[in-house]
């Protein structure tokens, strides 16, 4: 093992050039391009021997994906934001044909407006695919989240796609310490790819992703997909329990930070929760009965890790990095799913922040802390919030103010 | 390649035993299910088709399947990207020696025309810019029939359509995709008819022998959207050649040649009247102008072969 400084994206193509991949179809897109660069090169120079394809379109592209995991080989490729949605409907197609492979999401947030800075509307569009979700929150975690999902997702009891997802610019262009397993390493934890009989070979020829006629066939796939998807709860364990004894680093489906003897918790996914996480120190610092939910698993969903971690609480906010228009945030609904009716059910507070990349400041957290404390001695949970400053408000009407003179004086040039 | 090059020297030559299996969901007097009988009992099981959404996707469903050789459904817009798939998979297999050479596959396109002229354009443009080395067949039933016979971009111009019903049929015109093919010298392309199957037989021999990016245009008569008796279907297709509307040639070594020129091509209205698509081009009232019209463009397309 050797420790190198890397940024999210190298810590991906790490991840793809150490689990021995076949076959990587590309699309460029901003901020994931380095990924894709960067696997290039040790294509170009042999240190990777693998062959990659420039599609035209990441429909292809997670078309090519799919077919070649279909094929039988290891398959390994990334997008992000606009990509994953002009993706979307071969995103359901292969998690169908229980194609397995890897595709990496550098989280960033969707147009309209279209802006570069991430958030995870994008990951979680795709939440009900089929494809299941590792969210990542350190460089770290993007390279050892990449071995673990091809161990999750060519496990016989899954066989499912699975995205590995960071954050763009906050985790995608950030450099940090990562301990980067050896090729021997990496193999004695992730063996070859064994398609296990999906493929197409002339001495075994097979017709696949056919159609059914009616409720009942269809039923019957649909059902089959989500109970491997759910299996990847306990092959998620397995799979970590064995990479923590070979790497020594441990990784449960949740994280949890300081919840042990705590009232109050956030809840958070991504790298933004690392902000929580400081927040949480300061306020223990002083005092506070605080402590931070991670789901690193979205798809399948772990509500029994989260009930037992939850429950028993006094009030639980969820920070959503995205916003599900017209209903509010997703992991908040999600998790709120899980506890609502149970025995020592917190109360739920649901708050909305870093759409965008738009920074949520400690002492937002320490407000966040504050209206959960209140709530939980109500027993009554304030309506949803979305965070935002006066200040931010008046410098957005300052630029408009601002364009609004200019264009009079424009205007003025042209009488 | 000459008449004493192939192995198909007259009708005798061609295959008697279907590969395709029977009772499957198409239409009776399906033209584009002819055409597909026609084609693989060429180029054999050894073959894996990656099938657009259309009619044809209806061929293989659960649990059955007539295919002898393998099969998968993609989506609408991305057949030839799947087909990349599975070529770079198995020739990354090959490669790296995870399979026996044996058990390589040719890998087939199959769509119709509203993914091949439309949705599935882009996926096919950048499939050809990547020499990727497969073979497209498009059925072209000239329509979107499995939704319903809609124009599409290869209906004919005053064709009536579920999306032009109105007197004179389609406004626009048959896009010319062999051309666009042709244009960026694929491996070989060609058209066929399902009606003429000795032709058909010696352009899927060729196709079957290059590399690269390889095109099959097969004119598709389809009794449900063309709107005539399924027992017509080859009568159809022999009227499409007959009257100089459907051209059948192919590009080869950078030329297009013609492989069949009708001697004396026989007036449009031979092949229009047979079908309902056209019937309001001749009643109540006789349309001329639009006869005319489609007389005419057929006449230019000639006068340029023949020169
Ligand atoms: C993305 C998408 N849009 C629309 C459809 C609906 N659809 C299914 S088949 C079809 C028509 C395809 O036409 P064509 O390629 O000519 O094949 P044909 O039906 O004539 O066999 C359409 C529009 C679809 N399957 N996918
Ligand atoms: S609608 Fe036409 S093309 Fe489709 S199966 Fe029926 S006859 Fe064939
Ligand atoms: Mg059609």
């Amino acid at each position: 093992m050797k420790r190198r400084l890397l940024t999210g994206n190298a810590a991906a193509a790490w991840g793809a050039r150490l689990a021995d991949v076949d076959y990587i179809p590309a699309f460029p897109i901003t901020p994931q391009t380095e990924i894709i660069e960067t696997i290039a090169g040790w294509t170009d120079s042999g240190e990777m021997d693998a062959s990659m394809v420039t599609m035209e379109s990441e429909h292809s592209m997670i078309t090519a994906a799919g077919t070649a995991a279909a094929t039988g080989v290891r398959v390994f490729t990334a997008t992000s934001s606009q990509g994953l949605l002009y993706a979307m409907e071969m995103l359901y197609t292969v998690a169908g044909w229980r194609a397995p492979f890897v595709l990496v999401n550098v989280s960033r947030a969707l147009a309209a407006p279209v802006t570069l800075e991430p958030d995870h509307n994008d990951v979680l569009a795709a939440r009900d695919s089929g494809f299941l979700q590792l969210h990542c929150s350190t460089c770290q975690e993007v390279l050892d989240g990449v071995l673990l999902a091809y161990r999750i997702a060519e496990d016989s009891r899954v066989r499912l796609p699975m995205i590995v997802n960071l954050d763009g610019f906050y985790l995608s262009f950030t450099r940090e310490p990562v301990e980067v397993p050896t090729a021997k390493e990496a193999k004695a934890f992730l063996p070859p790819f064994d398609s296990k009989g999906m493929s197409f070979r002339a001495s075994s020829p097979i017709s696949q992703a056919v159609a059914v006629l009616g409720g009942g066939p269809y039923s019957y796939f649909r059902y089959e997909t989500h109970l491997a998807a759910l299996n990847a709860l306990t092959v998620f364990d397995e799979a970590a329990e064995d990479f923590s004894k070979i790497f020594g680093r441990s990784y449960g489906s949740v994280e949890s930070y300081r919840t042990e003897d705590a009232k109050y918790l956030f809840v958070m996914m991504g790298s933004f929760a690392t902000k929580a996480r400081e927040a949480v120190d300061r306020l223990r610092d002083e005092g506070w009965p605080i402590g931070l939910l991670r789901p690193r698993l979205v798809r399948p969903f772990p509500a029994e890790a989260i009930a037992r971690l939850a429950s028993g609480k006094e009030a639980v906010a969820v920070i959503d990095q995205n916003l599900s228009l017209g209903k509010g945030g997703v992991l908040f609904t999600e998790v709120s799913s899980v506890l609502y009716g149970q025995p020592g059910a917190p109360v739920m507070l649901s708050f909305i922040g870093g759409l965008g990349g738009r920074d949520i400041s400690p002492e937002e957290f320490f407000e966040i802390a504050g209206v959960a404390k209140h709530a939980a001695k109500e027993g009554k949970a304030p309506p949803p919030r979305l965070l935002y400053t006066e200040d931010e408000l008046k410098e957005v009407r300052k630029l408009q103010m601002i364009a609004n003179v200019e264009r009079g004086e424009l205007e003025d040039e042209d009488e | 390649m000459k008449t004493s090059e192939t192995r198909f020297k007259g009708m005798r030559d061609l295959p008697s035993a279907h590969l395709l299996g029977t009772g499957t969901a198409m239409c009776a007097g399906c033209g584009g299910l002819e055409v597909l009988h026609e084609i693989y009992d060429i180029l054999g099981k050894k073959t894996v088709f990656v099938n657009a959404a259309g009619c044809m996707t209806l061929l293989s469903i659960y649990p059955f399947t007539p295919f002898r050789g393998s099969w998968i459904y993609t989506a609408m817009a991305s057949a030839p990207a799947g087909a990349q798939g599975v070529r770079d998979a198995l020739d990354t297999l090959k490669r790296k020696e995870r399979m026996k050479p044996a058990d390589d596959l040719k890998v087939v396109c199959l769509t119709g025309d509203g993914s091949a002229y439309g949705m599935g354009l882009s996926s096919t443009s950048a499939a050809i810019d990547r020499g990727l080395d497969f073979l497209y067949i498009c059925y072209d039933n000239e329509g979107y029939g499995n939704t319903g016979q809609q124009f599409s971009a290869a209906t004919p111009h005053g064709a009536r359509t579920s999306t032009s019903m109105g007197p004179r049929g389609f406004p626009g015109s048959k896009k010319d995709l062999f051309s666009i093919w042709a244009a960026n010298s694929p491996a070989y392309a060609a058209t066929v008819a399902g009606a003429e199957p000795l032709d058909l037989a010696r352009k899927i021999e060729k196709a079957d022998t290059a590399k690269g990016p390889r095109l099959i245009l097969a004119l598709s008569p389809c009794p449900v959207g063309w709107g005539y008796d399924p027992k017509d279907s080859v009568e159809i297709g022999k009227l499409a050649v007959k009257t100089g509307i459907w051209p059948l040639k192919e590009y080869i070594d950078g030329k297009v040649v013609h492989t069949k020129i009708p001697k004396k091509r026989l007036p449009v209205e031979e092949y229009l009247k047979r079908q309902g698509r056209f019937a309001h081009l001749f009643e109540p009232v006789r349309k001329d102008d639009i006869l005319k019209e489609i007389q005419a463009g057929v006449d230019a397309y000639w006068e340029g072969v023949e020169g």
